[in-house]
């Protein structure tokens, strides 16, 4: 695009360049490895003078958390950004902003929970707050990262509920990538002006925000914010194909990577989907019909989408960075079957516990599992979950 | 949404979203009143009008007219006593009696 300019940044510096574009009236975030920089960055812009933002430096992320939650119900346009301990702490506050409905932003960089203590990536973090009613999006690279920070603004303030943009630690969020991005008018005129209907600091229309809510109203709420994440299906995809027409890249519920004759699958998100990309190239160079299938919105989960996408395909491999400790599979996994048995498909699935705090995930490690596929294909029996790259 | 003299309550399709109450000053609709164990009862020969127990009570459930107490919102007064623990009139101004006791007393 003509007005797109071509720079190289990490993904930090990505998300934290959509931060400036899309400038909020608030951002109060607590640093935390790896994603201080995010916020970092961003605390210069405001320094500087070069947004017009209110930054919030706030004494731990449950009070970050809380002061978006006021910002927002106050009427602004508010974001903020965390990982892993932060996001945990956090915990307590996603559950409320996500029942108020508000629609904050938030970049994540995906680390591992402690206990051992860990700054590398893995999506434990993110998966214990997949129920919290945040809509969650993976990054597979930089440019996702920035594209979907775009987005999630438009996206939360249509569907009126929260945001969380994830990148993976280190791998994303400190890894330098050609990064294309809009100029700032057209980033200002994509993510619009925010008109929320209703706002605490309207003194015309006044509203009561977060009333006790017991047996008599708490689940009509609880069932109202439901079909809200149900619906905002549409909406992540009204918004992709716009920015897709205006920008040129496109996105959706989830990639599919050479899925139209793809006999074997993986399924997999975050920068994973990248690694796998390089394998899938080769082996059909030697003639395999290997496909991916990386889901870019984790909640809402696109089931009935995905098992679509996988009907014809003989034996599927889904790749968990992270465990539900002795859940029937690991998140994503558990997901996929669901879908798979709700659309009356029965073929192997595989799933794999891999890269947890951080341990590599190489293309060796991925052409074993398509090799896994294949042998699964051909009969063979296999582990139900196995855990790739632990040491025996 | 805790609107208590609503014969029939919404549905979940009906609320408005995000646990919001739209409009200004509907803690007046919501009757707090029988949640009382104790009443006060205002003992108008002794107020002095002093307007403490106007300025603690916590539910607004003090009545005035003219810048004088006239008496008690019981649809809203809680009963927590603050008004008689506050009251600074020697021998109190306020009367705080067992609610079911007075209740009884009404029906005679």
């Amino acid at each position: 695009m003509a007005n797109e300019k071509i720079v190289a940044r990490t993904g930090n510096e990505a998300m934290a360049e959509a931060m400036r574009q899309i400038n909020p009236d608030v951002v109060a975030a607590y640093p935390i490895t790896p994603a201080t920089e995010v916020v970092q960055i961003f605390a210069g812009y405001v320094a500087d003078g070069i947004v017009d933002t209110e930054f919030v430096p706030v004494e731990s992320e449950h009070s970050a958390m809380s002061a978006c939650i006021g910002s927002s119900a106050a009427g602004g346009r508010t974001m903020t950004g965390t990982s892993s301990q932060g996001l945990a702490l956090m915990a307590e506050m996603l559950y409320i902003a996500a029942g108020l409905r508000l629609p904050i932003v938030m970049a994540d960089v995906n680390r591992a929970l402690s206990s051992p203590i860990n700054i590398h990536c893995d999506h434990s973090d993110t998966m214990m707050v997949r129920d919290a009613g945040w809509i969650q999006i993976f990054s597979e690279n930089c440019q996702e990262a920035y594209d979907n920070m775009l987005q999630a603004v438009r996206i939360a303030e249509t569907a009126k509920l929260p945001v969380v943009v994830t990148t993976d630690g280190f791998i994303i969020s400190h890894g330098m990538e050609r990064l294309e991005i809009l100029s700032d008018e057209d980033a200002k005129n994509f993510v619009g002006e925010y008109k929320p209907e209703n706002y605490l600091l309207n003194f015309d229309k006044p509203i009561t925000v977060g009333a006790l809510d017991l047996t008599d109203y708490y689940f009509e709420h609880k069932r109202q914010q439901v079909e809200a994440i149900k619906d905002s299906k549409k909406v992540i995809l009204d918004v992709a194909k716009e920015f897709g027409t205006k920008y040129g890249r496109t996105y959706g519920l989830f990639e599919q990577y050479k899925m139209d004759d793809a006999q074997i699958a993986i399924v997999a998100m975050g920068s994973t989907a990248g690694t796998t990309k390089v394998v899938v190239d080769e082996l059909r160079k030697n003639g395999v019909k290997a496909g991916l299938i990386k889901p870019r919105v984790f909640r809402p989960f696109p089931k009935e989408e995905l098992a679509e996408a996988l009907k014809n395909v003989k034996a599927i491999a889904v790749m968990d960075r992270s465990d539900s400790m002795n859940a029937q599979e690991g998140p994503l996994c558990v997901e996929v079957k669901a879908a798979l048995f709700d659309a009356d498909i029965k073929v192997p699935v595989l799933n794999y516990i891999y890269g947890l705090g951080g341990r590599e995930i190489k293309l060796e490690d991925i052409n074993f599992v398509y090799n896994e596929l294949t042998d699964a294909v051909s009969g063979k029996s296999k582990n139900r979950i196995s855990y790739l790259g632990v040491r025996e | 949404m805790a609107i208590q003299n609503k014969a029939k309550k919404p549905g979940w399709k009906e609320l408005p979203e995000g646990d919001l109450i739209i409009g200004g000053g509907t803690a007046l609709e919501f009757k707090t009143g029988d949640w009382r164990s104790k009443r006060p009862i205002f003992l108008k020969d002794k107020c002095i009008h002093c307007l403490t127990c106007w300025a603690y009570c916590p539910d607004a459930a003090i009545i005035t007219q003219d810048g004088k107490v006239v008496g008690y919102d019981y649809e809203h007064c809680k009963g927590c006593g603050i008004c008689y623990h506050e009251c600074p009139v020697k021998g109190k101004a306020i009367m705080m009696v067992s609610e079911k006791e007075a209740k009884a007393n009404e029906k005679k």
